[in-house]
C-alpha cells in the first residue's frame, strides 16, 4: 500500500510538527518517543483514519501496537481494510 | 522531617509490598531502597556536596524515581526537566540551577553533549539505556545507570544524613511571563507539609493503588509518587495518556484505587465508551491544573457515581491550595472548594485588605507549604511572597482572583498575568513569541490561547510575514517544535497583514479578536 503509506505519513507530518526529526521520520520511529503524539492527536488520527478510509476504529485497538508508527499504522489499516471488505 | 523518609519509612513498614510498577517492571519498596540507597552513594562520589542542584531528564520511568530520592539521599536538590524540553532550554535551566550532575537516557544524550560548551557547572551526567559514555572533549564524566543500580548482592545503607527540614529539597520550573522559567524552591518542610495535607484529605491508605500517566515534570505527577512512598501505597507510573485503551487496561489489571487527571483526559475518556470497563476499584478520581467543565463533572458522576471525585486548585509555588470535599461536589461543581488541612487562604482587594463573600479579589495563600522563592531571582519572588502575620513570615500572592459564596468555598475567576493552561501545562506567551520571532520572515508574533472544549485552552499565532517571505503554517509549528517543548507548541497559526497596537506601540492583544476557531 505504497499511496497509503505516502498518505499517513503527510497527515502524521503535517498535524504533528516533529521538532527532533521533521521529514526524516523513518516509518518504524515511535510516535511515543518522539513525544509529539498525544492523547488527544491520536483520537485525531483515528478520525483521519476512520474517515478517510471509511473504517471504524474500535476503543480496545487504541493502542500503540497498532498506531504507534507509520509502518503500524499501515499494518493495522491493511487488516482493517481486509475485515471490511 | 526530610522528603527521603517517606521512601525509607515505607521500606521498614512494608519491605515487601509492591512500591512501583512501571511497564512489565515491579519493585518492592526493599527494592527500591536498595536501588536509591546504591545511586545516593554514587552522586556522593562522584563529589555531589549537600545542597548541589541534580538533574533529572527522563520519560516516566523506574529510573526517574530512583533518582528523585537518590538525590535526595545525598543531600541534594532535585529537579525533574520535562522529558521533551529541547536543548537550548535544558541548557538553560541547567545553568540558571548551576546544576553539577544529570541523570538522562542515552537518547538525549547527543543534546546534552551539544549543549555541554553552555553548562560549565555540569560534571557528571549518568545515562539509562544503551550508549553510557560521552563523547570525548565535551568535559563531561557520563557513568552508566544500570552498573550503579545493579553493583554488589550486599546490601547498602543510605548514606549519613548531611541536611534538615528547611534546607532546599526541590526545584521546579514554571512558565514565568518573562518567558524563561523560574524556579520554585522547596524545602522539605514546604513539601512534607503539602503531602501530608494532602494525603490527610483523599485518606491515603497503605492498600492504596495510584495510576500516574502525568509527567514527573509537573509537580501534581511529582507528588503521585511522593505521596504513594510516603503512606506506602502503590505506584503504577506510565509514560503518558497517549493510547488512552492501554492506560485504562492497567487501570483494570492493577487494581488502581486512585487516578489524578486533568481535564484534557476527562474529555478523552468521556469520548470511549467506558462503561465496558470494569472500574470498581476505583476509589477517587482527582483533577486539578485546570477547571473541569461542569458537564464534564456530571457525566463523571453519572458514570461513576461511587467514585470520589475531588476538583482541586492549586500553584506550584505552594503545590494545591483546595480541594472540593467530593460531598459537595453535586451541589457546587463550579467550585474549587476550601484551603487543604493545615493552611489558610484568603481573598484581598488591591489595598491588601480582606474581603466578605461575593467581592473579586487575590488570592493569598499561608502556610509551611509556601515556597521559599525563585531561584535567584529576588525582585520576582518579592512581588509574590509578601509580609504575613509574624515577623519573617511570608504569604503567598497568587495572581489568580477568586471569589467566595456565604460559606466560604472558592470560585475562580481569573488571572493576572496572562499566562496559557494547556493540557494542564503552563505556557509563557512571551516564550513561544520569542521563538517564533526567531525565524527571520517573522515580522510580528502575537501568541495567544483560545477556548478548546478538549484542551482547556489551545495556543494560537498570530503572525505578520515580512513581505515576500514564504513561510507557512507548517513551517512555523515545526519550528516551534524543535525549540518548545511538545505542549507549548501552537496548535493554529493564523496569518495578518498587520497587528493592531496600542498607543504606545505595542501589539494589543486585547484588540486581535482572535476566533476562538483553533483550527483544528
Amino acid at each position: 500500500m505504497p499511496n497509503v503509506e505516502q498518505e499517513l505519513r503527510r497527515f502524521v507530518i503535517d498535524n504533528f510538527p516533529f521538532g527532533q526529526v521533521g521529514d526524516g521520520l523513518s516509518n518504524d520511529d515511535s510516535f511515543l518517543d518522539q513525544g509529539i503524539i498525544d492523547s488527544t492527536g491520536v483520537l485525531e488520527l483515528v478520525t483521519f483514519l476512520e474517515e478517510t478510509y471509511e473504517i471504524k476504529v474500535e476503543d480496545e485497538e487504541l493502542i500503540p501496537d497498532n498506531l504507534d508508527s507509520i509502518n503500524r499504522l499501515v499494518k493495522f489499516l491493511q487488516r482493517k481494510l481486509q475485515v471490511s471488505s | 522531617m526530610q522528603v527521603e523518609e517517606f521512601l525509607e519509612r515505607s521500606a521498614v513498614r512494608f519491605p515487601g509490598q509492591t512500591a512501583l510498577v512501571c511497564g512489565d517492571r515491579r519493585l518492592t519498596y526493599a527494592q527500591v531502597e536498595e536501588g536509591c540507597n546504591r545511586l545516593a552513594h554514587a552522586l556522593v562520589g562522584e563529589g555531589v556536596r549537600p545542597g548541589d542542584r541534580v538533574a533529572i531528564h527522563l520519560d516516566n520511568s523506574v529510573e526517574a524515581v530512583l533518582s528523585v530520592f537518590a538525590i535526595l539521599k545525598a543531600g541534594a536538590v532535585f529537579l525533574v526537566v520535562n522529558a521533551t524540553t529541547k536543548a537550548d532550554k535544558l541548557a538553560y535551566i541547567l545553568n540558571n540551577c548551576r546544576a553539577t550532575a544529570l541523570i538522562t537516557d542515552s537518547r538525549k544524550l547527543d543534546a546534552i553533549e551539544e549543549g555541554s560548551a553552555q553548562t560549565p557547572h555540569l560534571r557528571t551526567v549518568f545515562v539509562a539505556g544503551e550508549r553510557a559514555s560521552a563523547r570525548p572533549g565535551t568535559g563531561l564524566r557520563s557513568i552508566a545507570l544500570e552498573a550503579v543500580l545493579q553493583g554488589t548482592d550486599r546490601p547498602v545503607p543510605p548514606p549519613a544524613k548531611r541536611r534538615i527540614d528547611i534546607d532546599l529539597a526541590a526545584l521546579i520550573y514554571t512558565s514565568g511571563s518573562t518567558g524563561r522559567p523560574k524556579g520554585v524552591m522547596l524545602t522539605h518542610l514546604n513539601v512534607v507539609s503539602a503531602a501530608t495535607s494532602i494525603t490527610t484529605y483523599l485518606e491515603s491508605v497503605p492498600d492504596d493503588v495510584v495510576l500516574c500517566v502525568l509527567p514527573l515534570s509537573f509537580d501534581y505527577g511529582l507528588y503521585q509518587v511522593l505521596m504513594a512512598f510516603k503512606v506506602g501505597a502503590t505506584l503504577v507510573l506510565e509514560r503518558s495518556f497517549t493510547y488512552p485503551h492501554a492506560v485504562l487496561e492497567t487501570l483494570i489489571r492493577e487494581r488502581v484505587t486512585g487516578f489524578p487527571i486533568v481535564p484534557t483526559m476527562a474529555a478523552v475518556l468521556l469520548q470511549l465508551d467506558l462503561g465496558r470497563y470494569d472500574l470498581s476499584r476505583l476509589r477517587y478520581i482527582t483533577n486539578t491544573a485546570a477547571a473541569l467543565p461542569t458537564h464534564h463533572i456530571r457525566r463523571l458522576r453519572a458514570l461513576f457515581p461511587d467514585v470520589k471525585l475531588y476538583s482541586m486548585y492549586g500553584l506550584t509555588e505552594c503545590k494545591r491550595v483546595s480541594y472540593l470535599p467530593p460531598d459537595q461536589i453535586d451541589v457546587r461543581p463550579g467550585s474549587v472548594g476550601r484551603g487543604m488541612p493545615n493552611e489558610e487562604v484568603y481573598i484581598v482587594n488591591e489595598e491588601g485588605r480582606r474581603v466578605g463573600p461575593g467581592v473579586i479579589g487575590q488570592l493569598v495563600v499561608r502556610g509551611s507549604n509556601v515556597m521559599k522563592g525563585y531561584w535567584d531571582l529576588p525582585e520576582e519572588t518579592d512581588k509574590v511572597l509578601k509580609p504575613g502575620a509574624f515577623p519573617g513570615e511570608r504569604v503567598l500572592y497568587t495572581g489568580d482572583f477568586f471569589k467566595t459564596d456565604e460559606e466560604g468555598y472558592l470560585y475562580f475567576v481569573g488571572r493576572k498575568d496572562d499566562i496559557i493552561k494547556t493540557r494542564g501545562e503552563k505556557v509563557s506567551p512571551k516564550e513561544v513569541e520569542d521563538v517564533l520571532y526567531s525565524l527571520d520572515g517573522v515580522a510580528e508574533a502575537a501568541v495567544v490561547g483560545v477556548p478548546d472544549a478538549v484542551l482547556g485552552q489551545v495556543i494560537k499565532a498570530v503572525i505578520t510575514l515580512r513581505e515576500g517571505c514564504p513561510l507557512t503554517e507548517q513551517d512555523l509549528r515545526r519550528h516551534c517544535a524543535q525549540h518548545l517543548e511538545d505542549f507549548a507548541v501552537p496548535r493554529a497559526v493564523e496569518f495578518r497583514d498587520s497587528l493592531p497596537k496600542t498607543t504606545s506601540g505595542k501589539i494589543s492583544k486585547r484588540e486581535l479578536n482572535v476566533s476562538a476557531e483553533a483550527g483544528r
